[in-house]
């Protein structure tokens, strides 16, 4: 006798169509990245990933990805708490402009920052006296990066504030504790496993970004070229095999910081307790 | 990405007001405001200003020029036909996702929510790659695709597949969770009453989800209309022909033709502008209907 | 026979939630199923609206066998325990539902629907609250709501998953006997699940426990309350004392004492749990020539209320034993802490433990 083991109607049909269109638009394309490295031996797929200009791209795009979401780690903590804890005017304003990152394209973002950062720009040309130059140099990528990871940690942090009871805060003063022994031994532990996963979707949003960092970055080889940037000089260079073993590189750290992510979650949940 | 989701219902208010035990002294507050504001000025104010403030520099009729260049007319036209096929697919996508998700039990599910995620852990530079692989001239159908005359990469199909691709997740994200809390009373509430499978999804789930959904659609559709990296692959940048806006800017730009490339960079940023102006209007929905809930359910 | 469920079983995992469950309920009435949460109450009741299938066994409908029929073919009313009313729709399209949803050539129109709908409101009372939404009802309207929704697609059987969990006390008792006169009118055949034995006592015309996965017993509310065939329906419906003791030739001998029973009387010497409800207690100052009892000392006294609550401390056992008697008794014995007493179980009820180990 068949059961029926679902009583809500639809599942063969939903599940069928997610692994369908998941497999059409995400599973086979990407499968086709490490396939194509099938094509050469890993020699020869070693020499290319450790080409010296290549190893000083990863240098790059991994070191200022992780500066960038270092950044935003302590203002997205410093935001998300102003945000949620004071009042002040434009509040729900600046609270709105937060996800800019978010919805402005990388491009606009891109030329943006470099016209600001340029040495005739409105904070280039103060920086230029100074002898500090951010438009194409690393330092320019680092901006970029942190401009385009901004939302995440105050995004992730920020309701978890929001959740804090009050109450733990008024026992930790009732017991004797100070404000800053407060925020060091009663908030932060609270809201840290929510600070580690913003800090790390800024910073695998970072590592594979392009559109913001292309145009301040200068693109120049061994010391402003971003990995990213590498796979398409060897696309425009017919190289594919090239461009692939770069690829995959970069996506099987991507996987295993989604896998991370995930493990974070997981435990950011878990901590925030079963009540949801 | 996925970390948005979990702040668009909640209230942006404290529950309980404050004391002095659980505050700081004012200089801190301030001090804190202070910092916070400089660096969200310095990082948020300051590039939109840069954006039209350039866009101007020229005077209006520049602009207007700039706009109403063909070519510039043609990447528009582009941009929204890719939008209009990729977030339609993705919507229905996500719904049919999260139905299976959420309403049922079945082995592997926390895998296949993983690998809905995998979009966003892709650089998009890698996005247009894999579709190159596969529809390029070498690529797997790249034969048979030249021998029947159909052009995907550097071509129009080329830019939508990258398009789907980058805004994947999107819808799926945002109704997973908010269809995971409300669980299937409702829906086994409409089974009992009579209800078919299509009228309890049309007249119960997605009257429940609506502002999720709105919220995934205006994210999808930004991205959508945004996206550089992936669409730059496959484009092959033939101008009034594969040129996105985005793609537009990059040419504009690479021509020294500062005031024209940030002209259509400014519709853009105006397109952010309205997009963060729709996700407030929605998060504002979502959270005074919980917020209706809540107090009632005391 | 209006519903028959025959050898229900139903694994989840590891966990058996219902083991072999058969159950007869006949047209009309109102049943309780009543036992402690995870005892499979919610799962059987969700089977026999369709919401779960079961490992094995049949469910019928009027003698017909409904275990293979679609949940929106059972005809049956179900009432959620967190009511499930749509939250987007208003108390009218809330109840309306279920006839909209029909198929064109037997939907009524919508004259008619609207008719339909207020009968049903005003049946229930909230006929004034057709436009609001339901984040906008008390937890009472809105289980009155489900309730005229459930009953608006004329279903054959009711089924209402603790009906009055969510609500406070009070309201609780006005919608218990609300529900009760309810059923009188309608007379159709309700099943409702609850883990509170008073509820259960007081609305259904029979009550099933359940413990384990397993039905300990049907009976009517006295049947049960009276008469509980093992120790956990003991345990579950109301107070009771619990006395290790030795059955002997028909007597129970607990401590120093020993109690004639009127059962067992051929049982040596075999080791049973005896039962004795708090009202069964009597206690007097002096001993008494003709009772056989214990000594012991009075711990606590709550006098308030109609019946004064009192925990003694029997003199040969350091285990407490809870009495109830009257405010007219109390008086009489003028009971205070520490006092020295005489107390005399009646009704004592024995269960060999060789017969129910699990007690």
């Amino acid at each position: 006798m068949a059961k029926r083991k679902n009583i809500l109607p639809g599942f063969n049909i939903s599940l069928g169509f997610t692994l369908l269109y998941l497999s059409l638009i995400v599973l086979i394309p990407l499968s086709a990245a490490f396939i194509k490295t099938t094509e050469i031996s890993f020699a020869e797929f070693w020499q290319i990933v450790t080409t010296p200009r290549v190893v000083a791209s990863y240098k790059l795009t991994f070191g200022a990805s992780f500066i960038g979401a270092l950044i935003n780690a302590v203002f997205g903590l410093l935001t998300a708490w102003v945000l949620v804890r004071y009042t002040f005017p434009g509040k729900k304003f600046i609270d709105a402009l937060v996800d800019l990152p978010f919805a402005l394209p990388t491009a606009v973002a891109g030329i943006a920052l470099t016209a600001i950062y340029a040495n005739n720009g409105w904070i280039g040309a103060w920086l230029e006296p100074l002898g500090v130059k951010v438009a194409f140099t690393p330092l320019g990528v680092i901006i970029a990066l942190t401009f385009i990871g901004l939302p995440f940690v105050v995004r992730t942090v920020q309701p978890v504030l929001e959740d804090l009871e009050a109450e733990t805060e008024e026992a930790a003063a009732s017991l004797g504790a100070n404000r800053l022994q407060t925020f060091t031994k009663i908030i932060l532990p609270a809201v840290w496993p929510a600070l580690l996963t913003g800090f790390a979707l800024a910073f695998a949003r970072a590592i594979g970004e392009y559109g913001s960092v292309i145009f301040i970055a200068g693109n120049m080889p061994m010391v402003s070229e971003i990995t990213p940037l590498i796979i398409i000089t060897k696309l425009e260079q017919y190289d594919y095999v090239g461009a692939t073993a770069v690829a995959v590189v970069m996506l099987v750290i991507s996987f295993i910081l989604l896998l991370a992510i995930n493990g974070l979650q997981w435990w950011a949940n878990r901590n925030n307790g079963a009540e949801r | 990405m996925s970390g948005i989701s979990t702040s668009q219902y909640s209230h942006y208010h404290s529950k309980v007001a404050r004391n002095r035990a659980t505050s700081e002294p004012a200089w801190v507050r301030y001090l804190l405001i202070g910092t916070a504001l400089s660096f969200l000025s310095l990082f948020l104010f300051v590039p939109l200003a840069a954006v039209f403030t350039e866009a101007l520099r020229k005077g209006f009729d520049t602009y207007v020029t700039a706009l109403v260049d063909p070519d510039a007319l043609a990447a528009i036209k582009l941009t929204f036909i890719a939008a209009i096929i990729a977030v339609p697919l993705n919507l229905v996508f996500g719904v049919s996702a999260a139905w299976a998700i959420t309403k049922f039990e079945f082995k592997g599910k926390s895998i296949l929510i993983t690998l809905i995620d995998l979009p966003f852990a892709v650089s998009p530079v890698i996005a247009g790659l894999i579709y190159v692989l596969i529809f390029g001239l070498q690529g797997w159908f790249g034969s048979y695709l030249v021998d029947n005359d159909i052009k995907i990469i550097f071509a129009v199909p080329g830019i939508v597949l990258a398009t789907i691709f980058v805004t994947f997740p999107f819808v799926a994200r945002e109704l997973i969770p908010l269809m995971q809390a409300q669980g299937k009373d409702e829906e086994e509430a409409g089974l009992v009453l009579g209800a078919s499978g299509w009228q309890i999804l049309w007249r119960i789930t997605l009257p429940n989800v609506k502002w999720g959904l709105l919220y995934g659609v205006i994210l999808t559709n930004a991205r959508a209309m945004g996206e550089f990296g992936a669409v730059s692959v496959v484009s092959g940048h033939i101008r009034g022909m594969t040129n996105t806006m985005p793609l537009h800017v990059e040419i504009l730009y690479n021509e020294y033709n500062y005031a024209a490339a940030f002209a259509v960079a400014s519709l853009l940023a105006l397109l952010a502008l309205v997009t963060l102006a729709l996700k407030t209007y929605v998060e504002w929905h979502a959270a005074h209907d919980a917020s209706l809930a809540e107090d009632a359910s005391k | 026979m209006s519903i028959e469920i025959r050898n229900i079983k139903k694994n989840f995992g590891q966990f058996s939630a219902l083991n072999d469950v058969s159950l007869d309920v006949p047209s009309g009435e109102l049943v309780a199923l009543l036992g402690p949460s995870g005892c499979g109450k919610t799962t059987l009741l969700r089977i026999i609206a369709g919401l779960e299938t079961p490992d094995s066994g049949n469910i019928l409908f009027y003698g017909n066998d409904a275990t293979e029929r679609q949940v929106r073919e059972r005809e049956v009313g179900f009432v959620f325990q967190h009511y499930a009313l749509f939250r987007h729709m208003t108390v009218f399209e809330n109840v309306a539902f279920g006839l909209r949803v029909r198929p064109k050539q037997t939907r009524p129109n919508e004259a008619e629907i609207k008719r339909r709908v207020h009968e049903l409101l005003n049946l229930v009372q909230l006929d004034w609250l057709a436009d609001r939404y339901p984040p906008q009802l008390s937890g009472g309207q809105r289980q009155r709501i489900a309730l005229a929704r459930a009953l608006a697609v004329e279903p054959k059987v009711l089924l209402l998953d603790e009906p009055f969990g969510a609500l406070d006390a009070k309201v609780r008792k006005e919608l218990r006997r609300w529900l009760r006169r309810l059923h009188d009118e309608l007379h159709i055949t309700s099943i409702f699940v609850t883990h509170d034995q008073e509820e259960a006592l007081e609305v259904a015309d029979r009550v099933v426990v359940i413990n384990k996965g397993q039905i300990e017993q049907i009976g009517s509310p006295q049947e049960v309350y009276d008469h509980p065939v093992s120790p956990f329906v003991y345990q579950f419906l109301g107070n009771v004392n619990q006395f290790d003791s030795q059955v002997h030739n028909g007597a129970a001998k607990i401590g120093e004492i020993s109690l004639k029973i009127n059962a067992h009387p051929d049982t040596q010497n075999s080791p049973a749990l005896a039962f004795v409800r708090p009202h069964d207690i009597e206690i007097y100052n002096t001993q008494h020539p003709d009772k056989v009892g214990f000594e012991a000392i009075v711990r606590y006294v709550n006098a308030v209320g109609p019946l004064v609550r009192v925990e003694l401390e029997r003199a040969d056992h350091t285990e407490l034993i809870e009495a109830e008697l009257t405010q007219e008794r109390f008086r009489e014995l003028d009971l205070t802490a520490a006092q020295h007493v005489f107390i005399y179980p009646r009704n004592v009820r024995v269960f060999l433990k060789e017969n129910h180990a699990t007690a």
